[in-house]
């Protein structure tokens, strides 16, 4: 059985200039364990596709199934990482941000902070467990927003965009650090990002969305060795692959 | 580090001593006017005569019991006044209904100067602590209230989204991310109603307190031209403001908002 199933799922925004369609007609569906990227420019539906997963739009037609059941708002068995560092909760430490969903869930004081330790050492922060968010770089923010993501033990992580705000050579040491992250953790996840190399860096599948309405356009299985080399002929083929569909559709129709 | 925090020691030990001079300059200028003859002794004493005043008024414990009373009425004022307006300011943010039927009833009634109920509670009420300390209430709710309802609607979104991800509900979320979020607001908020409370219940006590109080001795003193015991009073006064907006509330904000990073120090 698949982890995660996507049916047919389309969206219309009402705005006041009138209806908008968000994405249409969207299907795809995830193995456990694996790490889907959804590549697409701006307005191509990929982030309102990341909320319908996470619970926090309802589609108008289709629907979403997790491990056999529909999404029906959010839930704990997804964590969720936003591209925006102030995601943290400034009036909380390191510590207390990713104990947050345990606390939730009712796990007592000792044992969720025993949890979220090992979290934050996970994403090697380890020693910056009592720090205030607003004393860590924007990289390690977003760390802390990974630990704070896995501590509740969600089945599926999805992220939108977590490393785009991040300079290149900080985004390249993310890059690695969740790859590892993943490795360890086994969860499926679900990856919205605009950056072509970084799909092909941590993707077992690439989902290319295309803009007016929001729609697959390509898919594209990315079979490299892991750790993979971002400088290797193949790993450059996959990336030009993906360029390809992307600049396709930048014509207009 | 250490050179940080002496740069920011230095910073403030300079800062207290322009701060100093600006006083002593004013005391100054005061002083030259009391000795200069202008004006009748008795109206305008010296400041070695109100310090006198105010030592003697001091030791003999009366101008601790006068500054007792009031501290009572502000405290218990500005505790209604959190009680009443922090809930409802949080109410009105988040619920349109709330803020529907409180809104006219905020707009109406908050330009009136608390001071203008005066008479009209003594009528109610007599003269003495509820009508000063509903006077309190009165002057501390509404900046109390509209803080807070600004700071839940300014509470970033996703905060609300990320605890909602993580199944914050309710109680949990109203506490734990609803509060702190609008933090920086809430302590603005305590900080005016106090501002507005202190100035409020010298006022007050003024008409509607009796026998006790700062304001009371102010305006007693004033049957025996005791302009001294009016200038003492109204240094406690200052000081007693001073000291809890700066210290009480200001180690407020920097134990809370300051300390992680939602507001920041004035530079220099």
């Amino acid at each position: 059985m698949h982890h995660i199933e996507v049916r047919d799922v389309t969206l219309v925004y009402d705005t006041p200039g009138g209806k908008v369609p968000g994405v249409s007609g969207v299907s795809f569906a995830l193995e456990p364990s694996e790490f889907l990227c959804i590549v697409g420019p701006s307005g191509c539906g990929k982030t309102t596709l990341l909320n319908i997963l996470a619970g926090f739009l309802a589609p108008a037609v289709g629907e979403i199934r997790i491990g056999g059941k529909a999404v029906t708002g959010h839930g704990l068995d997804r964590g969720i990482v936003f591209q925006d560092f102030a995601q943290l909760f400034p009036w909380r430490t390191a510590l207390g941000n990713v104990a947050f969903g345990l606390e939730m869930k009712g796990v007592p004081k000792e044992e969720r902070e025993a949890i979220a330790l090992k979290q934050l050492e996970l994403v090697k922060l380890g020693k910056f467990a009592h720090a205030y968010p607003h004393h860590l770089s924007g990289g390690m923010q977003q760390r802390v927003a990974i630990a704070r993501a896995l501590a509740y033990n969600p089945a599926v992580l999805l992220m939108d965009e977590p490393f785009a705000a991040l300079d290149a050579l900080t985004r390249d040491e993310m890059q690695r650090l969740l790859a590892d992250v993943w490795q360890a953790t086994g969860k499926t996840v679900i990856y919205v990002t605009h950056n072509v190399a970084e799909a092909v860096y941590l993707a077992d599948r690439v989902i290319v969305m295309t803009p007016h309405p929001g729609t697959v356009k390509a898919e594209i299985r990315v079979d490299l060795p892991r750790p993979r080399d971002p400088l290797s002929v193949e790993f450059l083929e996959h990336q030009k692959a993906l360029l390809r569909h992307l600049t396709e559709q930048a014509v207009p129709a | 580090m250490s050179s940080a925090s002496l740069g920011r020691t230095n910073l403030r030990a300079r800062s207290a001593i322009r701060a100093a001079f600006t006083l002593l300059v004013a005391a100054a200028a005061y002083e030259a006017v009391a000795r200069s003859g202008a004006f009748p002794k008795a109206l305008v004493p010296t400041l070695p005569t109100v310090a006198h005043t105010l030592l003697d008024m001091l030791l003999d414990g009366t101008m601790l019991r006068h500054a007792l009373y009031t501290m009572y009425r502000v405290l218990v004022g500005m505790g209604v006044a959190v009680a009443i307006g922090l809930p409802l300011g949080i109410l009105m943010a988040r619920f349109r209904a709330v803020e529907g039927f409180f809104m006219p009833l905020v707009a109406v009634l908050m330009p009136i100067p608390s001071f203008a109920w005066v008479p009209l509670f003594i009528l109610w009420f007599g003269l003495g602590n509820t009508a000063t300390i509903l006077i309190v209430v009165y002057a501390a709710t509404f900046p109390m209230l509209l803080n807070t309802w600004t700071g839940v609607r300014s509470v970033n979104p996703i905060w609300l989204r990320a605890a909602g991800a993580m199944g914050a509900r309710g109680t949990n979320l109203f506490w734990k991310v609803i509060v702190p979020g609008a933090s920086p607001f809430i302590v603005t908020g305590v900080r005016q109603a106090f501002l507005r409370a202190w100035i409020a219940v010298v006022g007050a006590e003024m008409i509607a307190a009796s026998a006790w109080g700062l304001g009371w001795v102010i305006f007693d003193a004033k049957e025996f031209l005791n302009a001294d015991i009016m200038l003492a009073s109204l240094a406690v006064i200052g000081a007693i403001g001073f000291a809890f907006e700066r210290l009480v509330f200001g180690s407020l904000e920097r134990a809370t908002v300051m300390r992680w990073g939602m507001v920041r120090a004035a530079k220099g």
